[in-house]
């Protein structure tokens, strides 16, 4: 299991804009080290992040193996309703994590 | 490897210069630096600067040598964590110029402030011409760095990261903290001076509370998810503080954002923390005279040749200590004592046109657990690919699981350790 941080306001005013800031602990493996064996360590990194309101995708990011380990990533958003905020991970091995918020309106 | 046997150490100290590859017996290398004059300026009179003065002193007896120190007594950083909990008091961390001034090195009680072509500007405008100028200026606080902490706020949010008055503040605010307050050290990313340095205080101060204010803790916040001598001491927290002690890395959230001096709260970017005592450790940089020396690069520490300490920016001057880049080498009191052992037998054999010797540096450094157990870590390095580096296969850490009595006999190592140290420089 992975572990994600999520810092989201849990009410806003409608239109107000705020910024949501995201970690999840991950090694990020570039694939592109040695290991002690002197062998590749198999590429393992998050390709894909994908932030949803109300089940409608309103920010994407890609990861690349230049991302470092424990990706955190803020941006921007408002919305015009209460709902819920999803997070989605997904990487190499098939990796995947979930969370959800709540955001209210004031 | 090294085996955990701390009196081989402890004789390493003692014999430190010995490790030089030299080839030459030492006394044929004082014999042939008999001959060596010249003038050598040493700015900086802590473990590095004053020892260097010292062996400077001593390999080449005709060498005038100077050592410039902004205080007149000399607070040692190694130790100053007792201090903070109040197991010692700070005066047991005082050491005086007397018995370097004995031996005929020249020690002036000045700031310096720049360093031209060949000589060191003090603050009274004083110059002082030098052949080859060593400096050892340690570390400054950067206070640009986390948004709140500023030189003010040192006052109520101690870094105490320079043993002295701040060790002695976050002593007291430790002693009037309620039973149940919070205690929140914030620890910078690398590189700083001591990197097992926050891990023992907050092993020593959780050892406090939980003697003397059971119902508080301590909390870490970290900007690393990795540290020196990490399973040892997340061994030894989890058997004796696992009510008292919360480290949180990186990944956790650890990396703090800001603080506010006035409500005595921490921000990270998910959390907020109420405290009653915090501990500010910020990032640090080299002493500023290296900066104002021009041998500072953009990651504000010292590039230095690794064959013989002297500066990447600033030839014929050489740095040693916490302000210079190390490589592996950390930055400790054991390895800046041994660079500069090894640097005044460099700075002698270019001052007598000789080959430089080839350098094999060692370095021990205990952390305190608790009151009376400690650990250990030891490391051999070694000039490689312009950096110091580590000499793969050797040195080591305590053994895991060691037990009470392993630990116990590595405390009175340690403290035989500080004594041994601070004779060889001060005594």
């Amino acid at each position: 299991m992975s572990r994600a941080l999520i810092s989201i306001p849990a009410s806003v005013s409608a239109g107000e804009i705020f910024e949501v800031k995201v970690l999840i602990a991950h090694p990020m493996e570039t694939g592109f080290r040695t290991g002690a064996s002197g062998r590749i360590l198999e590429r393992d990194i998050i390709t894909d992040f994908s932030c949803l309101f109300e089940n409608e995708e309103v920010f994407r990011a890609q990861f690349s193996p230049a991302i470092a380990a424990n990706p955190f990533i803020s941006f921007s958003m408002r919305v015009k309703k209460p709902g819920t905020f999803r997070f989605q991970w997904r990487g190499d091995h098939g990796f995947e994590a979930d969370e959800e918020r709540q955001v209210e309106l004031k | 490897m090294i085996e955990n046997d701390g009196l081989n150490r402890r004789q390493v100290l003692g014999a430190g210069a010995a490790l030089l590859a030299t080839g030459l017996s030492l006394a044929e290398v004082r014999a042939s630096f008999a001959r060596t004059m010249g003038r050598v300026v040493v700015v900086g009179g802590g473990f590095a600067g004053a020892a260097c003065a010292r062996a400077l002193k001593s390999v080449a007896p005709n060498l005038e040598v100077t050592l410039v120190e902004v205080n007149m007594t000399y607070v040692a950083c190694p130790f100053s964590n007792e201090v903070v909990v109040g197991s010692r008091t700070i005066s047991q961390q005082y050491f005086s110029y007397d018995k370097i001034q004995a031996l005929g090195i020249k020690v002036r009680i000045a700031r310096a402030v720049a360093v031209e072509e060949s000589s060191i500007i003090l603050d009274d405008g004083t110059k002082l011409p030098f052949d080859r100028a060593v400096l050892a200026p340690g570390i400054d606080l950067n206070f640009d760095a986390i948004p709140g902490y500023d030189e003010t706020a040192i006052e109520r949010l101690p870094h105490a990261w320079k043993a002295g008055p701040q060790t002695e503040l976050l002593h007291r605010q430790l002693q009037a903290m309620p039973d149940g307050g919070v205690v929140v050290m914030i620890i910078p990313a690398n590189p700083y001076r001591c990197p097992p340095g926050p891990y023992e205080r907050a092993s020593l101060i959780a050892h406090f509370l939980k003697m003397q204010k059971p119902r508080s803790k301590i909390i870490l916040l970290d900007s690393k998810d990795s540290f020196s001598k990490q399973k040892l001491f997340s061994q030894a927290w989890a058997e004796f503080y696992p009510d008292h002690l919360e480290w949180v890395g990186l990944s956790g959230g650890g990396k703090v954002a800001s603080v506010d001096v006035r409500d005595m709260s921490v921000k990270t970017d998910f959390a907020q923390f109420q405290a009653d005592v915090i501990n500010v450790i910020p990032p640090q940089r080299a002493g500023r005279l290296a900066a104002a020396a021009g041998a500072t690069d953009q990651s504000h520490w010292c590039p230095i040749d690794p064959t013989q300490f002297e500066s990447k920016l600033r030839p014929g001057i050489h740095v040693l200590g916490d302000a210079a880049i190390m490589g592996a080498m950390p930055k400790s009191a054991f390895a800046a004592n041994m660079q500069a052992k090894a640097c005044a037998y460099v700075i002698a054999a270019l001052m007598n046109g000789d080959r430089v010797p080839e350098l094999q540096l060692i370095n021990t450094c205990y952390s305190m657990i608790g009151y009376d157990q400690a650990i250990s870590i030891a490391g051999v390095y070694r000039p490689a690919d312009g950096v110091l580096a580590d000499v793969p296969g050797a040195g080591g850490t305590s053994p895991l699981d060691a037990g009470a009595d392993f630990r116990r006999m590595e405390a009175e190592l340690a403290r035989g350790w500080f004594s041994t140290i601070c004779d060889d420089v001060f005594g």
